[in-house]
């Protein structure tokens, strides 16, 4: 059971933990953290789940796949070297204790 | 005094009405309500992932029953408005409780059209339970019969060919997803499902079916263990009409989304609205039409007015085929190809008169996010 840690863009936190093969979008969503919006319920569409992944949890990602880099290209708010969609990140237990920070605005 | 909004469907445009006024800050009463008996959904997965298995019910629902609760939002379940009254400002729902609104917003969405039947009825796709029945059904099935050729026909064959099922594809029309896509598209879609072993047939127009049948305008009939029709939707206008709204190919507003009635809101699937990107009038069935005119009418009510202006958008995925169109096919008088078809990786380009009208791309995803911002109106 992977936690995660989301920090908004104003610096409140909140830890939740899930099922592995679970989302990060998936788990933010299910559990009300506020931040991240999904318009298209992970399709990989919209571009409203973007987060910033902490750089220590970076490496241990699958690179972006080549839909999740194009729609990458429209956030709302600034793509950084640690953008990514949250709808296209599954939880595993490799991944416990991953830290997100929520964009100030996603559309 | 603000008696709060009132958004009748709970569907992709009523949920996302009700959560970005609450994004908004919009801080009034809102009642979202629904005749479906569940918590607001997806709908794309219904002929895609959740068909094929690979997809649960819960990871359909947009938030859980809790969100709605935490946003004061109130979810009203399985309780379909059943008549507005303009003058008080009212709508009573079929318990017989009746809800004031200062603002309504109308996302009723679409219902199937229906072909005539001769015994037990087949499978349509609208809602979880139409896939939900389908899902069960093939488990059990070895031949599929889908009639119609358009998205919902399609996407259900490669699900059931995915599974191995043997599947035949009846259309009415001349060619593939016809009303949205262009004819290089549609040849190309034809050779993918025919590789893929589907047996395609065109220019036939079904008369009747039944559960496990239908019949072709010669009289023959074909037979199979599970029939789905996918060949169109009619809005949703019934409870609009009756309040004495104007209609005409869906409820009628103008480009902020009024309806003739200024204080109700029409978005999503219902709506006929100006539409930049048709060069007039407009009913779109996508997840962005319904999205981006929930957030347009959102912010509109919550004090920041906002026209509907958005470049259309559309997604669509058959067996490895993930068809993306940016703007709206029109007619156009040229087509251009780039990237190599056989590749499985390609756009095309369509023009009128030397302006780009709408960009199809397959497999891809940065052409047609590039497509998206180029144009942009
Ligand atoms: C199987 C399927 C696959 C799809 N795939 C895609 C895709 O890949 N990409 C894409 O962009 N779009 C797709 N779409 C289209 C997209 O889902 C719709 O355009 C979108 O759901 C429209 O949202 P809406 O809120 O306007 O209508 P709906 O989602 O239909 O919601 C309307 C809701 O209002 C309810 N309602 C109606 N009347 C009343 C009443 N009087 N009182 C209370 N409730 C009422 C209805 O029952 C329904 O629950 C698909 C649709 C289907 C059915
Ligand atoms: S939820 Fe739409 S791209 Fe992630």
């Amino acid at each position: 059971m992977p936690s995660i840690t989301y920090i908004s863009n104003s610096g409140e936190s909140r830890t939740v933990t899930v099922d592995s093969g679970v989302t990060i979008m998936q788990a933010a969503v299910r559990n009300g953290v506020p931040g991240i919006v999904a318009d298209c319920g992970g399709e990989c569409q919209c571009a409203t789940c973007h987060v910033y992944v902490d750089g220590k949890f970076l490496g241990l990602l699958k690179p972006a796949a080549e839909d999740e880099d194009a729609m990458l290209s429209l956030t709302a708010s600034e793509r950084k070297d640690n953008s990514r969609l949250s709808c296209q990140i599954v939880l595993t237990d490799k991944l416990d204790g991953i830290v997100v920070t929520t964009p100030a605005i996603q559309q | 005094m603000d008696c709060g909004v009132v958004i009748v469907g709970a569907g992709q445009a009523g949920f996302q009405t009700a959560l970005s006024l609450r994004n908004e800050g919009y801080a009034g009463k809102i009642a979202l309500i629904d005749d479906e008996g569940r918590v607001p959904y997806a709908r794309p997965p219904l002929s895609k992932a959740y068909l094929k298995g690979t997809a649960t019910a819960e990871s359909l629902e947009y938030r859980p029953a809790e969100f709605f609760v935490q946003q004061a939002i109130d979810l009203v379940l399985d309780n379909p408005a059943v008549a507005l009254d303009r003058e008080k400002r009212t709508v009573a729902l079929r318990s017989g409780r009746e809800l004031e609104w200062s603002s309504l917003v109308l996302a009723t969405g679409a219902h199937v059209r229906r072909l005539p039947s001769t015994g037990p009825e087949p499978f349509y796709l609208r809602t979880f339970a139409d896939s939900d029945g389908l899902r069960n059904h093939l488990a059990g099935a070895d031949s599929l019969l889908a009639i119609g050729c358009g998205f919902i026909g399609l996407e259900a064959a490669a699900a059931a060919r995915a599974q191995g099922k043997r599947v035949r594809v009846i259309g009415a029309e001349g060619r593939l997803m016809g009303r949205a896509v262009s004819p290089f598209i549609s040849a190309w879609f034809q050779a993918m499902h025919e590789k893929h072993g589907v047996e395609i047939r065109l220019n036939t127009a079904v008369r009747r079916v039944s559960e496990s049948s239908a019949e072709l305008p010669d009289g023959t009939t074909l037979a199979a263990d599970a029939v789905v029709v996918g060949i169109g939707v009619i809005p949703n206008t019934a409870l609009a009409a009756a309040a004495g709204l104007a209609i005409s190919a869906g409820i009628l507003t103008d480009s902020w989304l009024k309806t003739s009635d200024p204080a109700i809101f029409a978005v999503g699937d219902c709506a006929a609205h100006p539409n930049v990107y048709a060069g007039g009038l407009a009913r779109i069935e996508s997840v962005q039409n319904a999205a981006d005119h929930a957030r347009a009418v959102a912010a509109t009510i919550a004090g920041k007015p906002k026209e509907y202006h958005q470049v259309p958008w559309f997604w669509t995925e058959q067996f490895e085929a993930k068809l993306q169109i940016a703007g709206l096919a029109v007619e156009t008088d040229e087509t251009e190809v780039r990237g190599d078809p056989d590749s499985g990786k390609f756009s095309v380009y369509n023009y009128k008169d030397g302006k780009l009208k709408f960009v199809e791309s397959v497999n891809q995803p940065a052409a047609h996010i590039a497509a998206r911002k180029l144009l942009e109106i």
